[in-house]
Protein backbone atom coordinates (compact mmCIF):
# COMPACT_ATOMS: atom_id res chain seq x y z
CA UNK A 1 0.00 0.00 0.00
CA UNK A 2 1.34 3.42 -0.99
CA UNK A 3 0.27 6.56 0.80
CA UNK A 4 -0.01 9.62 -1.46
CA UNK A 5 -0.37 13.24 -0.39
CA UNK A 6 -1.97 15.46 -3.03
CA UNK A 7 -1.89 19.24 -3.24
CA UNK A 8 -5.05 21.11 -2.27
CA UNK A 9 -6.17 21.79 -5.87
CA UNK A 10 -6.08 18.09 -6.71
CA UNK A 11 -7.70 16.98 -3.47
CA UNK A 12 -10.60 19.24 -4.33
CA UNK A 13 -10.78 17.85 -7.84
CA UNK A 14 -10.62 14.23 -6.65
CA UNK A 15 -13.05 15.00 -3.81
CA UNK A 16 -10.76 13.53 -1.16
CA UNK A 17 -9.38 14.83 2.09
CA UNK A 18 -6.22 13.64 3.77
CA UNK A 19 -3.97 11.02 2.25
CA UNK A 20 -4.89 8.64 -0.55
CA UNK A 21 -3.97 4.98 -0.16
CA UNK A 22 -3.22 3.02 -3.31
CA UNK A 23 -2.30 -0.54 -4.21
CA UNK A 24 0.38 -0.49 -6.89
CA UNK A 25 1.04 -3.52 -9.05
CA UNK A 26 4.71 -4.32 -9.67
CA UNK A 27 7.53 -1.91 -8.93
CA UNK A 28 6.37 1.19 -7.11
CA UNK A 29 7.75 4.21 -8.93
CA UNK A 30 6.44 7.72 -9.46
CA UNK A 31 5.09 6.54 -12.82
CA UNK A 32 3.26 3.50 -11.47
CA UNK A 33 1.91 5.45 -8.50
CA UNK A 34 0.52 8.13 -10.82
CA UNK A 35 -0.89 5.39 -13.07
CA UNK A 36 -2.74 3.90 -10.10
CA UNK A 37 -3.84 7.33 -8.95
CA UNK A 38 -5.29 8.20 -12.37
CA UNK A 39 -7.03 4.84 -12.61
CA UNK A 40 -8.78 5.41 -9.29
CA UNK A 41 -9.40 9.11 -9.89
CA UNK A 42 -9.86 9.60 -13.65
CA UNK A 43 -10.49 13.30 -13.12
CA UNK A 44 -6.79 13.66 -12.33
CA UNK A 45 -5.76 12.54 -15.81
CA UNK A 46 -3.55 15.22 -17.30
CA UNK A 47 -3.19 17.24 -14.11
CA UNK A 48 0.09 15.76 -12.83
CA UNK A 49 1.56 14.61 -16.13
CA UNK A 50 1.05 16.29 -19.46
CA UNK A 51 -1.61 14.18 -21.23
CA UNK A 52 0.34 14.12 -24.46
CA UNK A 53 3.96 13.67 -23.39
CA UNK A 54 3.18 11.85 -20.09
CA UNK A 55 5.97 13.92 -18.54
CA UNK A 56 5.65 15.61 -15.15
CA UNK A 57 4.16 19.08 -15.44
CA UNK A 58 6.78 21.75 -14.93
CA UNK A 59 5.14 23.22 -11.79
CA UNK A 60 4.67 19.80 -10.16
CA UNK A 61 7.29 18.09 -8.00
CA UNK A 62 7.56 14.63 -6.43
CA UNK A 63 8.97 14.32 -2.90
CA UNK A 64 9.48 11.31 -0.63
CA UNK A 65 11.50 10.67 2.52
CA UNK A 66 12.80 14.25 2.55
CA UNK A 67 14.16 13.87 -0.98
CA UNK A 68 13.15 15.61 -4.20
CA UNK A 69 12.59 12.84 -6.73
CA UNK A 70 11.35 15.16 -9.45
CA UNK A 71 14.42 14.95 -11.62
CA UNK A 72 14.96 11.23 -11.13
CA UNK A 73 13.77 8.91 -13.90
CA UNK A 74 9.99 8.65 -13.51
CA UNK A 75 10.17 4.86 -13.33
CA UNK A 76 12.81 4.76 -10.58
CA UNK A 77 11.80 2.57 -7.63
CA UNK A 78 10.49 4.53 -4.66
CA UNK A 79 12.28 4.34 -1.27
CA UNK A 80 11.54 1.34 0.90
CA UNK A 81 9.75 3.46 3.49
CA UNK A 82 7.28 4.56 0.82
CA UNK A 83 6.67 1.11 -0.63
CA UNK A 84 6.04 -0.23 2.88
CA UNK A 85 3.61 2.55 3.68
CA UNK A 86 5.72 4.04 6.45
CA UNK A 87 6.19 7.34 4.65
CA UNK A 88 4.01 9.06 2.03
CA UNK A 89 4.77 10.00 -1.55
CA UNK A 90 4.13 13.72 -2.01
CA UNK A 91 2.79 15.37 -5.18
CA UNK A 92 3.63 19.03 -4.72
CA UNK A 93 2.52 22.11 -6.61
CA UNK A 94 5.25 24.73 -6.90
CA UNK A 95 4.90 27.42 -4.28
CA UNK A 96 2.82 30.39 -5.39
CA UNK A 97 2.44 33.68 -3.69
CA UNK A 98 3.46 37.26 -3.86
CA UNK B 1 -41.86 32.70 -13.73
CA UNK B 2 -38.99 33.85 -15.89
CA UNK B 3 -35.55 34.38 -14.45
CA UNK B 4 -31.89 34.80 -15.21
CA UNK B 5 -28.75 32.92 -14.33
CA UNK B 6 -25.50 34.84 -14.57
CA UNK B 7 -22.45 32.61 -15.02
CA UNK B 8 -19.26 34.23 -13.80
CA UNK B 9 -15.72 32.97 -14.37
CA UNK B 10 -12.99 34.44 -12.15
CA UNK B 11 -9.30 34.07 -11.37
CA UNK B 12 -10.17 31.85 -8.41
CA UNK B 13 -13.29 29.94 -9.31
CA UNK B 14 -16.76 30.22 -10.83
CA UNK B 15 -19.90 31.75 -9.39
CA UNK B 16 -23.56 31.54 -10.33
CA UNK B 17 -25.87 34.48 -9.65
CA UNK B 18 -29.60 33.79 -9.88
CA UNK B 19 -32.63 36.09 -9.86
CA UNK B 20 -36.24 36.00 -10.94
CA UNK B 21 -37.46 38.13 -13.81
CA UNK B 22 -37.55 41.27 -11.72
CA UNK B 23 -33.77 41.01 -11.24
CA UNK B 24 -34.00 42.76 -7.89
CA UNK B 25 -32.91 40.05 -5.46
CA UNK B 26 -29.94 37.84 -6.22
CA UNK B 27 -28.82 34.49 -4.91
CA UNK B 28 -25.07 33.98 -5.17
CA UNK B 29 -23.57 30.48 -5.20
CA UNK B 30 -19.94 29.45 -5.43
CA UNK B 31 -17.07 29.40 -5.58
CA UNK B 32 -17.10 26.35 -7.81
CA UNK B 33 -13.59 25.00 -8.52
CA UNK B 34 -12.17 27.37 -5.89
CA UNK B 35 -8.55 28.30 -6.45
CA UNK B 36 -8.66 27.47 -10.16
CA UNK B 37 -8.86 30.00 -12.97
CA UNK B 38 -12.19 29.76 -14.74
CA UNK B 39 -11.86 31.54 -18.04
CA UNK B 40 -15.39 30.87 -19.27
CA UNK B 41 -18.72 29.36 -18.25
CA UNK B 42 -21.53 29.04 -20.77
CA UNK B 43 -24.84 27.21 -20.98
CA UNK B 44 -26.39 25.34 -23.86
CA UNK B 45 -29.13 27.33 -25.62
CA UNK B 46 -30.86 24.00 -26.30
CA UNK B 47 -30.73 22.65 -22.76
CA UNK B 48 -30.16 25.48 -20.26
CA UNK B 49 -29.41 23.01 -17.49
CA UNK B 50 -26.33 21.89 -19.40
CA UNK B 51 -23.45 24.24 -18.62
CA UNK B 52 -19.80 23.95 -19.58
CA UNK B 53 -16.90 25.53 -17.68
CA UNK B 54 -13.25 25.93 -18.55
CA UNK B 55 -11.14 25.34 -15.44
CA UNK B 56 -7.35 25.60 -15.46
CA UNK B 57 -4.18 26.51 -13.64
CA UNK B 58 -0.61 26.80 -14.82
CA UNK B 59 0.22 24.07 -12.29
CA UNK B 60 -2.26 21.35 -13.14
CA UNK B 61 -3.43 22.17 -16.65
CA UNK B 62 -6.84 22.23 -18.25
CA UNK B 63 -10.10 20.66 -17.21
CA UNK B 64 -13.55 20.98 -18.70
CA UNK B 65 -16.41 20.72 -16.24
CA UNK B 66 -20.01 20.01 -17.20
CA UNK B 67 -23.18 20.44 -15.22
CA UNK B 68 -26.46 18.87 -16.29
CA UNK B 69 -28.53 20.40 -13.51
CA UNK B 70 -28.10 24.11 -13.99
CA UNK B 71 -24.87 24.38 -12.07
CA UNK B 72 -25.88 22.53 -8.90
CA UNK B 73 -23.38 19.72 -9.49
CA UNK B 74 -20.43 19.36 -11.84
CA UNK B 75 -18.38 16.55 -13.32
CA UNK B 76 -15.10 16.81 -15.20
CA UNK B 77 -15.34 15.64 -18.80
CA UNK B 78 -12.60 15.42 -21.43
CA UNK B 79 -9.44 17.50 -21.18
CA UNK B 80 -7.36 16.17 -24.05
CA UNK B 81 -6.79 18.96 -26.55
CA UNK B 82 -4.32 17.54 -29.05
CA UNK B 83 -3.43 19.53 -32.12
CA UNK B 84 -4.10 17.75 -35.38
CA UNK B 85 -0.93 16.41 -37.02
CA UNK B 86 2.45 18.06 -36.54
CA UNK B 87 1.62 21.44 -35.02
CA UNK B 88 4.51 23.40 -36.54
CA UNK B 89 5.29 26.93 -35.44
CA UNK B 90 3.84 30.40 -35.19
CA UNK B 91 5.75 33.60 -34.52
CA UNK B 92 6.90 34.40 -31.01
CA UNK B 93 6.84 37.95 -29.60
CA UNK B 94 10.30 38.59 -31.01
CA UNK B 95 9.37 37.31 -34.45
CA UNK B 96 11.18 33.98 -34.18
CA UNK B 97 9.36 30.68 -34.85
CA UNK B 98 7.76 29.15 -31.77
CA UNK B 99 6.14 25.72 -31.47
CA UNK B 100 2.38 25.60 -31.10
CA UNK B 101 1.71 24.68 -27.45
CA UNK B 102 -1.65 24.16 -25.80
CA UNK B 103 -2.09 26.36 -22.73
CA UNK B 104 -5.81 26.68 -21.89
CA UNK B 105 -9.36 27.01 -23.14
CA UNK B 106 -10.44 30.64 -23.31
CA UNK B 107 -13.96 30.28 -24.64
CA UNK B 108 -16.63 27.59 -24.87
CA UNK B 109 -19.45 27.98 -27.38
CA UNK B 110 -22.26 25.43 -27.06
CA UNK B 111 -24.17 24.60 -30.22
CA UNK B 112 -27.38 26.43 -31.02
CA UNK B 113 -29.08 23.14 -31.96
CA UNK B 114 -27.39 20.17 -30.25
CA UNK B 115 -26.69 20.01 -26.49
CA UNK B 116 -23.83 17.53 -27.05
CA UNK B 117 -21.91 19.78 -29.44
CA UNK B 118 -19.65 22.53 -28.19
CA UNK B 119 -16.76 24.49 -29.67
CA UNK B 120 -13.67 25.49 -27.71
CA UNK B 121 -11.29 28.32 -28.51
CA UNK B 122 -7.85 27.68 -27.07
CA UNK B 123 -4.40 29.17 -26.55
CA UNK B 124 -2.20 28.69 -28.61
CA UNK B 125 -4.89 29.65 -31.06
CA UNK B 126 -6.95 26.79 -32.40
CA UNK B 127 -10.55 25.70 -32.55
CA UNK B 128 -11.71 22.36 -31.15
CA UNK B 129 -15.11 20.67 -31.29
CA UNK B 130 -16.77 18.07 -29.11
CA UNK B 131 -19.86 16.21 -30.29
CA UNK B 132 -20.20 14.09 -27.14
CA UNK B 133 -20.88 16.64 -24.47
CA UNK B 134 -17.23 17.47 -23.90
CA UNK B 135 -15.99 13.91 -23.40
CA UNK B 136 -13.63 14.13 -26.37
CA UNK B 137 -12.28 16.94 -28.51
CA UNK B 138 -10.97 17.16 -32.04
CA UNK B 139 -9.36 20.10 -33.74
CA UNK B 140 -10.93 21.91 -36.68
CA UNK B 141 -7.44 22.26 -38.04
CA UNK B 142 -8.28 24.12 -41.22
CA UNK B 143 -8.09 27.29 -39.17
CA UNK B 144 -4.64 26.81 -37.67
CA UNK B 145 -3.53 25.34 -40.98
CA UNK B 146 -4.46 28.50 -42.85
CA UNK B 147 -1.64 29.79 -45.05
CA UNK B 148 -1.07 32.65 -42.64
CA UNK B 149 -0.90 30.49 -39.49
CA UNK B 150 2.87 30.43 -39.24
CA UNK B 151 2.86 34.26 -39.18
CA UNK B 152 0.39 34.65 -36.30
CA UNK B 153 1.80 36.25 -33.15
CA UNK B 154 0.55 36.32 -29.56
CA UNK B 155 -0.89 39.37 -27.89
CA UNK B 156 0.18 40.26 -24.37
CA UNK B 157 -2.29 37.76 -22.92
CA UNK B 158 -1.10 34.91 -25.10
CA UNK B 159 -2.11 33.75 -28.57
CA UNK B 160 -5.71 33.04 -27.71
CA UNK B 161 -8.77 32.20 -29.74
CA UNK B 162 -11.27 34.08 -27.60
CA UNK B 163 -14.35 34.75 -29.72
CA UNK B 164 -16.54 32.10 -31.36
CA UNK B 165 -19.88 32.98 -32.96
CA UNK B 166 -22.00 30.51 -34.90
CA UNK B 167 -24.41 32.30 -37.19
CA UNK B 168 -27.98 31.87 -35.95
CA UNK B 169 -29.21 31.84 -39.54
CA UNK B 170 -26.65 29.52 -41.06
CA UNK B 171 -24.93 27.00 -38.76
CA UNK B 172 -22.29 26.40 -41.43
CA UNK B 173 -21.03 29.93 -40.86
CA UNK B 174 -18.64 30.45 -37.91
CA UNK B 175 -16.77 33.59 -36.92
CA UNK B 176 -13.71 33.47 -34.67
CA UNK B 177 -11.22 36.05 -33.45
CA UNK B 178 -7.63 35.57 -32.32
CA UNK B 179 -5.28 37.89 -30.48
CA UNK B 180 -3.37 38.95 -32.35
CA UNK B 181 -4.05 37.33 -35.71
CA UNK B 182 -7.44 38.92 -36.36
CA UNK B 183 -10.88 37.71 -37.37
CA UNK B 184 -11.64 34.67 -39.51
CA UNK B 185 -14.79 33.20 -41.06
CA UNK B 186 -15.74 29.73 -42.15
CA UNK B 187 -18.74 29.07 -44.37
CA UNK B 188 -18.45 25.29 -44.23
CA UNK B 189 -18.80 24.42 -40.51
CA UNK B 190 -15.17 25.10 -39.74
CA UNK B 191 -13.46 23.10 -42.46
CA UNK B 192 -11.93 26.02 -44.35
CA UNK B 193 -11.32 29.59 -43.22
CA UNK B 194 -10.46 32.97 -44.55
CA UNK B 195 -9.26 36.12 -42.78
CA UNK B 196 -11.89 38.87 -42.60
CA UNK B 197 -9.79 41.87 -41.65
CA UNK B 198 -10.18 44.21 -44.62
CA UNK B 199 -10.59 47.72 -43.28
CA UNK B 200 -8.78 47.10 -39.99
CA UNK B 201 -5.85 49.40 -39.43
CA UNK B 202 -3.32 48.68 -36.69
CA UNK B 203 -0.34 50.81 -35.84
CA UNK B 204 2.50 48.60 -34.76
CA UNK B 205 2.24 46.27 -37.74
CA UNK B 206 4.85 46.64 -40.49
CA UNK B 207 1.90 46.78 -42.91
CA UNK B 208 -0.80 48.58 -40.95
CA UNK B 209 -3.52 47.18 -43.24
CA UNK B 210 -2.18 43.62 -43.27
CA UNK B 211 -4.38 40.63 -44.00
CA UNK B 212 -3.62 39.19 -40.53
CA UNK B 213 -1.90 40.40 -37.37
CA UNK B 214 -4.63 42.64 -35.93
CA UNK B 215 -5.35 42.41 -32.22
CA UNK B 216 -9.10 41.88 -32.28
CA UNK B 217 -10.43 41.89 -28.73
CA UNK B 218 -14.01 40.75 -29.29
CA UNK B 219 -16.80 40.52 -31.87
CA UNK B 220 -20.55 40.59 -31.23
CA UNK B 221 -23.66 40.38 -33.38
CA UNK B 222 -27.43 40.48 -33.05
CA UNK B 223 -29.12 37.15 -33.86
CA UNK B 224 -31.67 38.80 -36.15
CA UNK B 225 -29.00 40.40 -38.28
CA UNK B 226 -25.98 38.08 -38.31
CA UNK B 227 -24.27 39.79 -41.22
CA UNK B 228 -23.76 42.89 -39.09
CA UNK B 229 -20.75 42.50 -36.82
CA UNK B 230 -19.44 44.85 -34.16
CA UNK B 231 -15.81 44.62 -33.09
CA UNK B 232 -13.77 46.01 -30.24
CA UNK B 233 -10.24 45.98 -31.57
CA UNK B 234 -7.18 46.76 -29.46
CA UNK B 235 -7.75 50.32 -30.54
CA UNK B 236 -10.88 51.18 -32.59
CA UNK B 237 -14.49 50.08 -32.47
CA UNK B 238 -15.42 48.66 -35.86
CA UNK B 239 -18.53 47.59 -37.77
CA UNK B 240 -19.09 45.29 -40.71
CA UNK B 241 -22.33 45.09 -42.70
CA UNK B 242 -21.25 42.19 -44.85
CA UNK B 243 -20.27 39.39 -42.44
CA UNK B 244 -16.76 40.70 -42.09
CA UNK B 245 -15.88 41.15 -45.77
CA UNK B 246 -15.04 44.75 -44.92
CA UNK B 247 -14.99 46.91 -41.80
CA UNK B 248 -15.42 50.59 -41.03
CA UNK B 249 -14.59 52.44 -37.87
CA UNK B 250 -17.48 53.55 -35.64
CA UNK B 251 -15.53 54.81 -32.62
CA UNK B 252 -17.04 58.25 -33.22
CA UNK B 253 -17.21 60.35 -30.06
CA UNK B 254 -15.99 57.76 -27.55
CA UNK B 255 -13.53 59.19 -25.01
CA UNK B 256 -11.08 56.45 -26.00
CA UNK B 257 -11.58 53.64 -28.45
CA UNK B 258 -9.39 51.15 -26.60
CA UNK B 259 -11.28 48.45 -24.73
CA UNK B 260 -12.08 44.78 -24.54
CA UNK B 261 -15.81 44.10 -24.14
CA UNK B 262 -18.55 44.76 -26.68
CA UNK B 263 -22.11 43.49 -26.89
CA UNK B 264 -25.44 44.12 -28.61
CA UNK B 265 -28.86 44.76 -27.05
CA UNK B 266 -31.11 41.70 -27.09
CA UNK B 267 -33.97 43.40 -28.95
CA UNK B 268 -32.39 46.37 -30.72
CA UNK B 269 -29.86 45.26 -33.34
CA UNK B 270 -28.36 48.73 -33.64
CA UNK B 271 -27.87 49.27 -29.90
CA UNK B 272 -24.29 48.48 -28.94
CA UNK B 273 -22.39 48.63 -25.65
CA UNK B 274 -18.68 49.13 -25.01
CA UNK B 275 -16.59 49.97 -21.94
CA UNK B 276 -13.83 52.37 -22.96
CA UNK B 277 -10.48 51.74 -21.29
CA UNK B 278 -7.81 54.43 -21.20
CA UNK B 279 -5.08 52.78 -23.25
CA UNK B 280 -3.14 49.61 -23.88
CA UNK B 281 -0.80 50.47 -21.03
CA UNK B 282 -3.40 51.97 -18.70
CA UNK B 283 -5.96 49.22 -18.32
CA UNK B 284 -8.49 51.29 -16.37
CA UNK B 285 -11.32 53.66 -17.25
CA UNK B 286 -10.50 57.23 -18.30
CA UNK B 287 -10.49 59.72 -15.42
CA UNK B 288 -11.20 56.93 -12.92
CA UNK B 289 -14.87 56.92 -14.01
CA UNK B 290 -16.44 53.58 -14.87
CA UNK B 291 -18.70 54.29 -17.83
CA UNK B 292 -20.49 51.99 -20.22
CA UNK B 293 -21.08 53.69 -23.55
CA UNK B 294 -24.18 52.92 -25.57
CA UNK B 295 -24.86 53.68 -29.19
CA UNK B 296 -28.47 53.43 -30.35
CA UNK B 297 -27.51 53.88 -33.98
CA UNK B 298 -24.94 51.18 -34.57
CA UNK B 299 -21.91 53.23 -33.63
CA UNK B 300 -20.30 56.65 -34.08
CA UNK B 301 -22.71 58.39 -31.69
CA UNK B 302 -22.22 57.20 -28.12
CA UNK B 303 -23.75 58.17 -24.77
CA UNK B 304 -22.15 57.50 -21.38
CA UNK B 305 -24.16 55.36 -18.96
CA UNK B 306 -23.05 56.21 -15.45
CA UNK B 307 -25.99 55.95 -13.07
CA UNK B 308 -25.02 53.54 -10.31
CA UNK B 309 -21.42 53.12 -11.51
CA UNK B 310 -18.44 54.57 -9.60
CA UNK B 311 -17.50 57.97 -11.00
CA UNK B 312 -14.32 58.57 -9.08
CA UNK B 313 -11.23 56.59 -8.11
CA UNK B 314 -12.21 53.57 -10.16
CA UNK B 315 -9.30 51.76 -11.77
CA UNK B 316 -10.67 48.35 -12.72
CA UNK B 317 -10.70 46.73 -16.15
CA UNK B 318 -13.53 44.95 -17.96
CA UNK B 319 -12.17 42.01 -19.90
CA UNK B 320 -13.29 40.82 -23.32
CA UNK B 321 -15.68 38.05 -22.30
CA UNK B 322 -16.99 39.88 -19.24
CA UNK B 323 -20.13 41.50 -20.70
CA UNK B 324 -23.44 39.87 -21.63
CA UNK B 325 -27.12 40.64 -22.09
CA UNK B 326 -30.29 38.79 -21.15
CA UNK B 327 -33.32 38.61 -23.39
CA UNK B 328 -36.07 39.59 -20.97
CA UNK B 329 -38.54 42.17 -22.27
CA UNK B 330 -36.54 45.03 -20.76
CA UNK B 331 -33.08 43.94 -21.78
CA UNK B 332 -30.65 43.28 -18.94
CA UNK B 333 -26.99 44.16 -19.39
CA UNK B 334 -24.26 42.69 -17.18
CA UNK B 335 -20.53 43.12 -16.85
CA UNK B 336 -17.79 42.06 -14.45
CA UNK B 337 -14.59 43.82 -13.48
CA UNK B 338 -11.08 42.88 -12.50
CA UNK B 339 -11.97 44.37 -9.11
CA UNK B 340 -14.51 41.59 -8.55
CA UNK B 341 -17.72 43.54 -9.08
CA UNK B 342 -20.54 42.26 -11.27
CA UNK B 343 -22.84 45.10 -12.30
CA UNK B 344 -26.33 44.59 -13.68
CA UNK B 345 -28.76 46.87 -15.43
CA UNK B 346 -32.36 45.79 -15.84
CA UNK B 347 -33.21 48.72 -18.11
CA UNK B 348 -30.88 48.48 -21.08
CA UNK B 349 -28.08 50.28 -19.28
CA UNK B 350 -29.94 53.37 -18.02
CA UNK B 351 -28.99 52.51 -14.44
CA UNK B 352 -26.77 49.94 -12.76
CA UNK B 353 -26.46 48.10 -9.48
CA UNK B 354 -23.76 45.73 -8.28
CA UNK B 355 -24.97 42.16 -7.81
CA UNK B 356 -21.74 41.35 -5.97
CA UNK B 357 -18.80 43.57 -5.12
CA UNK B 358 -15.96 41.40 -3.91
CA UNK B 359 -15.41 38.39 -6.13
CA UNK B 360 -11.95 37.51 -7.43
CA UNK B 361 -11.04 39.28 -10.66
CA UNK B 362 -13.80 38.55 -13.17
CA UNK B 363 -12.70 36.91 -16.41
CA UNK B 364 -16.07 36.22 -18.02
CA UNK B 365 -19.78 36.84 -17.66
CA UNK B 366 -22.53 34.98 -19.49
CA UNK B 367 -26.27 35.15 -18.95
CA UNK B 368 -28.98 32.55 -19.36
CA UNK B 369 -32.54 33.79 -19.69
CA UNK B 370 -34.77 31.12 -18.21
CA UNK B 371 -38.41 30.50 -19.08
Amino acid sequence: MIRVVLPAHLKMLAKVSGEVELEVVGTASPASVIDALEERFPMLLGTIRDPLTRQRRKFVRFYACERDLSLEPIDVELPDDVTRGRSPFFVIGAMAGG
Amino acid sequence: MSGVRVLVGTRKGAFILRADGTRKKWDVSGPFFGGWEVFHVKGSPVDPNRIFASQSTSWFGQLIQRSDDGGETWEPVGNQFTYDGVPGTHQWYDGTPHPWEFARVWHLEPSLSDPDTVLAGVEDAALFRSVDGGASWSELSGLRGHDTGSAWQPGAGGMCLHTIIVSPKDPRRIFVAISSAGAFRSDDEGTTWRPINHGLHSEGLPDEDAEVGHCVHRIALHPSNPDVLFMQKHWDVMRSDNAGDSWSEVSGDLPTDFGFAIDVHAHEPETVYVVPITSDSEHFPPEGKLRVYRSRVGGNEWEPLTKGLPQEHCYVDVLRDAMAVDSLEDCGVYFGTTGGQVYASSNSGDSWEPIVRDLPAVLSVEVQTLA
